[in-house]
């Protein structure tokens, strides 16, 4: 029995869940980033040579690593505010402050990080 | 507060196969925090505090690896590369692999509602986790 969807691509895109929504997508975003950057690391060092200089290029570039940077920590820390409201669900009522608390965690350790990957990028 | 939230208490819910990879996404998620804080306090009992950058032990960290400590100024890689911490690389490795490509799987299942386009995407996926998991353990225990 294959699904059948009353909404169109259309109406979902102007779905506007707000925080909690902007959550989810970044959690997926994240999550697809991780994986796929994972693969690609396993298949870089199994491979060695040309393929694997070449994709050892990529994520080397600090541009790459700020991207990969905010795939990690977000999907972290996002991760564990949902593993923390899926096992003890009556905490829900709480999860907007939550959301809140998750970006005043991500926001001090992304921002210096960033710093940092500059910072190094630049030669200091 | 409006009503209260309608929650069954947790062993109230049914069990299915999805039930059980909803409980291990979760569980996997703790399991890899409890991984990573061991290896990263492994890293520091080893000497790292004096021996490698932040950065590096974070590396360690994330995939307890002897390739990956390789590059710092430690001055023994013996103690980084003894069987223990390749299987605690290896657990990281099935634990990760399994997490990730169930992730994968969740994605595809929202915008593809065909039966049979999910059943090759979980066809797919179990191909995909195992040649993955095959050449992580290579990688591991050969490095």
């Amino acid at each position: 029995m294959g699904l059948k969807r009353n909404v169109s691509l259309f109406t979902g895109l102007r779905y506007q869940g707000k925080g909690p929504m902007l959550t989810f997508v970044l959690h997926r975003i994240g999550g697809l980033g991780m994986a796929i950057f994972v693969a690609m690391h396993i298949l870089a060092s199994f491979l060695g040579g040309d393929v694997g200089k070449f994709l050892n290029a990529i994520y080397e570039n600090w541009l790459f690593q700020i991207f990969i940077f905010f795939c990690v920590l977000f999907h972290a820390i996002n991760g564990l505010r949902i593993t923390i409201f899926d096992l003890w669900p009556k905490l829900i009522e709480y999860q907007r402050e939550a959301i809140w608390v998750e970006w005043a965690v991500f926001l001090p350790i992304y921002g210096f990080a960033v710093l940092v990957i500059i910072n190094t990028a630049m030669g200091g | 507060m409006a009503e209260k939230p309608r929650t069954l208490p947790i062993f109230k819910r049914g069990f299915n196969f999805e039930m059980l990879m909803w409980y291990f996404t979760r569980l996997s998620a703790l399991a890899m925090y409890a991984i990573i804080l061991f290896a990263i306090i492994g890293a520091l009992v080893m000497g790292a505090r004096t021996q490698m950058n932040f950065a590096d032990i974070m590396r360690w960290g994330f995939m307890p690896n002897g390739t990956h400590v390789q590059n710092t100024n430690i001055p023994d890689l013996a103690p980084w590369v003894i069987p223990f911490w390749k299987v605690v690389a290896s657990g990281l490795l099935l634990i990760a692999t399994a997490h990730g490509v169930h992730g994968l799987v969740v994605i595809a299942d929202d915008y593809i509602a065909h039966p049979r386009g999910r059943q090759f995407v979980r066809i797919l996926s179990i191909v995909f986790m195992l040649s993955m998991i095959g050449i992580g353990l290579y990688i591991i225990w050969t490095s």
